[in-house]
């Protein structure tokens, strides 16, 4: 529900800037905190350089306004991948020079040792993660539901659903349920009559769906009973689940992954210090650690195998991350050329369609 | 002159030309008239600075903000300004002329300009809001011109990507090399514009800013018409009843107005939803069975319920603040001429509470026009408002000309609304207090 304040963060922002030697501008709740614990205060106590952290409700939003006006205070910012590349190309963001990433601690250069992608002319990834189908576990005493088409199904497994407003994620997803390989997806979802056949499956379940805008709001509903299964990001189930022992289990197959990662505004007030900050921060050790506040994985092989126990526990994080091996199986990556491109016109087409 | 004579206003006329021949002088010497002007003018002079404070906040937080969004509106440069060769071709040329040597010259040299300036995602972008699916036309084609390009310049581009020779990206690439343009407006009423230019509506499972426009003032009609009926008796009463328990029910409708928006709204969420306390209530009574709990939220009931009780202060208040100024002796009088208690009320005392109502229903129906929180996490599918459109064009699609051609065609709604009002009712019967 914080995305909606955006606009006056947006405003906001742009008139009270923070002194100090890196400003980060992140996205608050659990995720925020790990980038508290795991990158602004252990890249304190090492360098000395202070970090003062702010949340918005996109941190995007800010960015391009302050571009805009001239007027930019933040250094370093979290953003999702496609709002990266799209502020990039609009010449939003500094340029990152990838020299300056440090190399595993086994030698392995930083760029063999980053997953594909996940550093771009002005973006290094922190982590990467996923929607997921999750179900209150007392809703289904006998058959578990396990697969994409098993969500559209609501024969064998009854109940209201919820998915996310909007039609990145829910058309992949009906494609998969409806038979389409993950490999295929996006060719299929590029043709008119793929568009036609995902809107097709999703009017299956239409009257049965409860669509949420806020990333609280799913977790809230399956606790409630009010609905029985989930399309959700999966820090927020994983979260649910862990900190306030709710039943509710992750199926894994068909999970679509993206990543987020740093952007430096263009014209960052303390430009060097900022891309200290990057660089020490996205070393495979407080990738690791960061990993062990939130189930989101890092983007780093070295890192996969140092995420330790999920904080407070002795349980492994490592099976609830999204870029764990068994989980990775018949996961799609989402393809963000096309929702860069097919963005405003799919989600006309879905707002319409929601609304006849 | 007789006539003169006997008009006092003539009369002082001719008092204060005696003044202005020197009859009358302050205590310095000074003609009593131009001191008179000097002080007052000191005076209009101290009271501008006395609002000055609040003049420059209006201006620099509201006027000029709002004009640099509505600006955007009809105004994006984001391809003139970064690609000025082709744009200057498109000008000289006839709308429908087929791209000559000349126009893939001046559209290869101000790629590979652009993407060496790192603005070619600015002007995809811009292309890619009238022709979807362009913008990585654009931003691939910027990644593999950049440093150069050789001649012929045609062909060359064609083997990048054959959309370039594409009709329908020319005639769009034309729509967008002048600045000013009427585009997002025609977006926002579900318009385009088709290869020649004519506008038409686009496909229908496109069409989508109209019908919530329409349902943004139906839904807003509502909720006032709500708010109307069910704050009437509640600021009756609070006007009439003795000052200790009108106090004690004042709090209580002070009380849900002075809590956080989101509190409330998310306990209408716990309120309404099929698993709620309403829904449990119905099932344990026997009213309904278990199977046929009520949807009454994430929908537009949902929507309704939430914002009429959001926004019933905003009836109640003003409604309240001039029932207590009527008389109640008028309606005593009424009474004892035979009047029966329903045209009492009907013909004297009604009428009197109508500047509150006016105030209510405009406060009421302008703050639902532009309600989003509530409607976003109420509304589910056909509870949604244009506002919610306008936010996700804002934080989602970082559109903002769109929002703002949104925005604007919402705020000249309204705009016309309140000039409709101030013709049938008078603006000068509005009574906040």
């Amino acid at each position: 529900m914080k995305r909606f304040l955006a606009l006056s963060t947006a405003i906001g922002l742009v008139g009270g800037p923070a002194l100090a030697d890196v400003n980060l501008l992140s996205w608050g709740g659990a995720y925020g905190n790990s980038h508290l614990e795991a990158y602004a205060k252990p890249f304190t106590a090492e360098t000395g350089i202070s970090v003062v952290m702010s949340d918005a409700d996109n941190p995007a939003t800010p960015i391009k306004a302050q571009v805009e006006a001239g007027n930019v205070n933040i250094d370093v910012a979290s953003v999702e991948y496609a709002d990266a590349v799209r502020l990039c190309d609009e010449g939003a963001l500094e340029v990152i020079d990838p020299a300056i990433l440090l190399p595993a601690e086994d030698g392995t250069a930083a760029m063999d040792d980053f997953i594909e992608g996940a550093v771009t002319e002005c973006f290094v990834g922190t982590d990467v993660y996923s929607m997921v189908l999750a179900f209150n576990d007392s809703a289904f005493p006998e058959a578990k539901p396990a697969s994409p088409a098993d969500f559209f199904d609501t024969a064998a497994f009854p109940g209201k659903r919820t998915m996310r407003k909007g039609a990145k994620f829910n058309l992949e997803l009906a494609l998969m349920a409806d038979g389409v390989p993950a490999a295929e997806v996006y060719e299929v979802l590029a043709t008119p009559e793929g568009v036609d056949r995902a809107f097709a499956k999703l009017d299956t379940i239409k009257t049965d769906v409860i669509w949420w805008e806020a990333g609280a709001q799913p977790p809230q509903l399956l606790a409630d009973g009010e609905v029985s299964m989930a399309y959700a990001f999966n820090g927020r189930i994983f979260n649910a689940a862990q900190a306030d022992g709710q039943p509710f289990e992750i199926i894994w197959d068909g999970q679509i992954y993206e990543m987020e990662g740093w952007v430096i505004p263009t014209g960052a007030p303390n430009l060097e210090q900022a891309l200290e900050f990057v660089a020490w921060t996205t070393a495979p050790a407080p990738q690791a650690r960061a990993a062990e506040f939130i189930s989101y994985g890092p983007p780093r092989r070295s890192a996969a195998a140092m995420v330790g126990n999920i904080e407070g526990t002795d349980q492994p994080m490592g099976p609830n991350l999204p870029t764990y091996e068994a989980n990775m199986e018949g996961a799609l990556g989402s393809d963000l050329e096309f929702w860069v491109d097919r963005d405003a016109e799919l989600n006309e087409r879905f707002n319409s369609w929601l609304a006849s | 002159m007789a006539n003169a004579a006997l008009d006092p206003h003539a009369a002082i006329a001719t008092t204060a030309s005696g003044v202005g021949q020197g009859l009358l002088t302050t205590a310095d010497g000074k003609p009593l008239a131009r001191a008179l002007v000097r002080s007052q003018r000191r005076a209009r002079r101290r009271a501008f600075l006395l609002v000055l404070p609040l003049l420059a906040f209006v201006v620099i937080t509201f006027v000029v903000p709002i004009g640099q969004m509505l600006q955007r509106s009809f105004y994006n440069d984001g391809f003139s300004a970064n690609m000025p060769q082709v744009s200057a071709w498109f000008a000289a040329t006839e709308r429908g002329t087929d791209p000559d040597d000349a126009a893939w010259t001046a559209l290869a040299q101000d790629l590979v300009a652009s993407a060496d300036a790192r603005s070619i995602g600015v002007v995809g972008t811009r292309v890619n809001y009238d022709m979807p699916g362009t913008r990585s036309l654009f931003t691939a084609t910027g990644r593999q011109v950049r440093g150069g390009l050789e001649p012929p310049y045609r062909e060359a581009l064609l083997e990048i990507n054959e959309t370039w020779g594409d009709p329908r990206l020319w005639s769009v690439m034309r729509e967008a090399s002048t600045p000013v343009t009427a585009n997002f407006y025609l977006a926002a009423v579900d318009r385009t514009r088709d290869d020649e230019g004519r506008v038409q509506q686009v496909a229908e499972q496109q069409r989508i800013y109209v019908t919530l426009f329409w349902r943004t003032f139906w839904l807003s009609a509502v909720i006032t018409a709500l708010t109307f009926v069910l704050g009437f008796p509640i600021a009756h009463l609070l006007a009439t009843l003795p000052m200790r328990q009108s106090n004690l029910l004042m709090i209580l409708v002070l009380l849900p107005f002075w809590t956080s928006l989101l509190v409330r709204t998310t306990s209408w969420m716990v309120l309404l939803q099929q698993q709620g306390v309403i829904n449990d209530i119905l099932v344990w009574m026997g009213v309904i069975g278990g199977g046929q709990r009520l949807q009454m939220i994430y929908n537009q009931t949902g929507t309704i319920i939430a914002m009429t009780h959001i926004l019933l202060p905003f009836m109640i208040l003003p409604l309240y603040s001039v029932m207590r100024t009527i008389n109640p002796s008028y309606v005593r009088a009424a009474r004892s001429l035979g009047a029966t208690s329903w045209t009492a009320f009907r013909r004297v005392y009604f009428p009197q509470t109508l500047p509150g109502l006016g105030a209510g229903a405009m406060l009421v129906f302008i703050l639902a026009v532009g309600y989003y929180i509530t409607p976003a996490l109420v509304g589910g599918s056909s509870g949604q408002l244009i506002s919610n459109m306008i936010a996700s064009h804002m934080t989602g699609t970082l559109n903002w000309s769109m929002a703002a051609a949104l925005a604007a065609l919402l705020l000249g709604a309204v705009l016309v609304l309140y000039w409709l009002y101030d013709r049938l009712v008078g603006v000068d019967n509005l009574k906040l207090g």
